[in-house]
């Protein structure tokens, strides 16, 4: 079953993901045949199987609760990557309106 | 013979015995770069001064007891390095410049290793034949009107035409073992969490490893004695003891247990590929390993459960890329809007596509359907692996199902270049590792030039010191590494 063009859009939306009328519809396409093919997961018997994210059997890894100390220069460069920054501050735009 | 064209190995040796020093060694590389580099665009970035400085340094520290001390080596864009520009092969972080390096490329500093520059990979590493970097593709070094693999496709691009010693990749489901395969060079896998991947840019995180792409399996056993074990900066690093892996190498296989499972030989894949493969088996046997016919049933599924758990988790680490604490961002007015710009404009289309299908994946209503589905059946591919691993001590299988293809045959049909993945992606599923090297050679039906065909040994979780091993004895015992392309 093919993809709306509004599923396309609806999905992009979650993502915060710009796409064109001319990416819509080629996703459309290509995102409906990856889904068609993966369909066929369902032939797999998973009752009662547990999923699994973590193949070496590490689980829960804590790190003490510290601050570790970031140097000066290492502190200005971190700001300074970001595109718009003032100070010792990130600049961000605004979110209302 | 230039110098350039040594191993690890050999160029160490010589160091120790000063017969050259490091500034030589880099100046090798770099000449090699200048002569051979506008063909194959292997490097983003070229780091001639520091790499001088380093091997300077090097040889005036004279301190030649860990074999990669003054030798000069490539880094997959991907990974970070301090004051050098790196990109992930994306126009979103074109100009970006970290402020801390990789632990990975750390080490390799610490022990004086020397940095030649950051080579070319498919866009934060999603694809199977480079040609989804941002910048540019990079070609084949044996037929430069094909691809050299990905996402790695540089690193190995760059080893197999002598530009470097040896380079850093990753592999999520194959971009090291792959491109090694297409180029001819040799392609380690480690198990999940061998080698530290702070500092790394992600794909898929519970994928994601990091290893070496060299000449010979010897040199990768010596790259991977430096680069693995645990580190505080990655928690998914297990507190394995790291042995040295090169200390087993050379003895011999007899009485080895070699596995071949049937399901790794598929119609439609290259028949001169099969062919190579069952002659590696029968020089396995000849060495006095014992071949067993093995079932891994579910292998027929691993592409779509791999595709859906890694696009999921792509979705997920791409989300940082918001133009808010660094890299590209657009000029909108308002934050939503300039979320959007920043990813329309700074993404290209496979990770866009990335994006969309594990956003989809993961959304409401959904998530039970193809992500914890997915998840599921990766329980039971991995215990398959471990099942199969109680009676034997390795499985040996082809890399990829095709020779190396053309620029431009497969970019845009996502799912057949999905494909090309088919005997790689099973082993980041079930997190075990795998090498890749070399095991003949033959023409394309569409092509005259000879291309390399390559070999994968998968072996139990952390028993990289196994695989080894079996890979250097079939080595040893052919010639195949040998051959160089014709530049």
């Amino acid at each position: 079953m093919k993809l709306t063009k509004e599923e396309v859009e609806h999905i992009a939306k979650l993502a915060r993901l710009g796409i064109s009328e001319e990416e819509k519809e080629k996703f459309r396409d290509q995102l409906s045949s990856i889904l068609e093919y993966v369909e066929q997961l369902k032939e797999v018997d998973t009752d009662e199987i547990s999923p699994t994210a973590q193949v070496t059997g590490l689980e829960n890894v804590m790190a003490a609760d510290v601050i570790s100390d970031c140097d000066e220069e290492t502190m200005k460069k971190l700001v300074a990557s970001a595109p718009m920054h003032d100070d010792n501050y990130i600049k961000v735009r605004g979110v209302f309106e | 013979m230039s110098l350039n064209n040594l191993t690890i190995k050999e160029a160490h040796d010589g160091l120790k015995k000063k017969e050259f020093s490091s500034v030589d060694l880099a100046k090798a590389c770099l000449e090699q770069i200048k002569k051979t580099d506008e063909k194959i665009k292997a490097f983003i970035t070229v780091t001639e001064d520091i790499a001088l400085k380093q091997a300077e340094a090097a040889d005036k520290k004279a301190d030649f007891s860990n074999p990669l001390a003054g030798i000069p080596f490539a880094l997959k864009d991907c990974f970070c390095v301090q004051g050098i520009k790196s990109t992930g092969g994306s126009k979103i972080l074109a100009n970006y410049i970290p402020p801390f390096s990789a632990t990975s490329a750390e080490k390799l500093e610490k022990e004086s290793g020397v940095l030649l520059g950051k080579v070319n990979l498919d866009e934060f590493t999603m694809g199977s034949s480079c040609e989804n970097s941002g910048f540019f593709p990079t070609k084949n070094p044996w037929d430069l009107e094909r691809v050299p693999g990905g996402s790695s496709g540089g690193s190995a691009a760059a080893v197999a035409a002598d530009q470097c010693f040896y380079s850093l990749g990753t592999d999520t489901g194959g971009s090291i073992r792959e491109p090694a395969s297409f180029c001819g060079t040799v392609g380690l896998k480690v198990t999940y969490g061998r080698v530290s991947r702070y500092g790394v840019m992600s794909y898929a995180s519970s994928f994601d490893t990091i290893g070496p792409l060299t000449k010979t399996v010897e040199d990768a056993a010596i790259v991977l004695n430096t680069i693995a074990g645990h580190d505080s900066k990655d928690s998914t690093t297990p507190p394995v003891a790291v042995p040295d892996y090169t200390f087993d190498l050379k003895k011999d296989i007899k009485g080895l247990k070699i596995g071949v499972p049937k399901e790794y030989f598929v119609k439609g894949m290259d028949p001169a590929i099969e062919k190579s493969v069952q002659e590696a088996i029968k020089k396995f046997e000849d060495l006095g390993a014992k071949i067993v016919e093995v079932s891994l049933p579910l292998t027929k599924y691993a592409i779509a459960t791999y595709y859906i758990l890694v696009k999921s988790e792509a979705s997920a680490n791409l989300a940082r890329y918001d133009g808010v604490r660094y890299g590209f961002s657009a000029t909108a007015d308002s934050l939503s809007q300039n979320y959007l710009e920043t990813k329309a404009q700074g993404f290209g289309p496979e990770v866009k596509r990335s994006i969309m299908m594990g956003t989809y994946a993961l959304s409401a209503g959904y998530y039970d359907a193809y992500y914890l589905k997915a998840a599921k059946v990766r329980t039971l591919i991995k215990r398959e692996f471990d099942q199969v691993f109680k009676d034997i001590d390795c499985l040996v299988a082809p890399v990829t199902p095709m020779l190396p293809f053309k620029l431009g045959e497969k970019v845009d049909d996502p799912l057949q270049m999905y494909l090309a993945d088919i005997f790689t992606v099973p082993i980041n599923t079930a997190g075990v590792p795998a090498i890749s090297l070399p095991c003949g050679f033959a023409k394309p039906q569409n092509g005259d030039k000879e291309l390399p065909i390559g070999l994968q040994i998968i072996g139990k979780h952390f028993d990289e010191k196994t695989i080894l091993r079996a890979a250097y004895n079939y080595e040893q015992a052919t010639e195949w590494h040998k051959r160089k392309p014709n530049l």
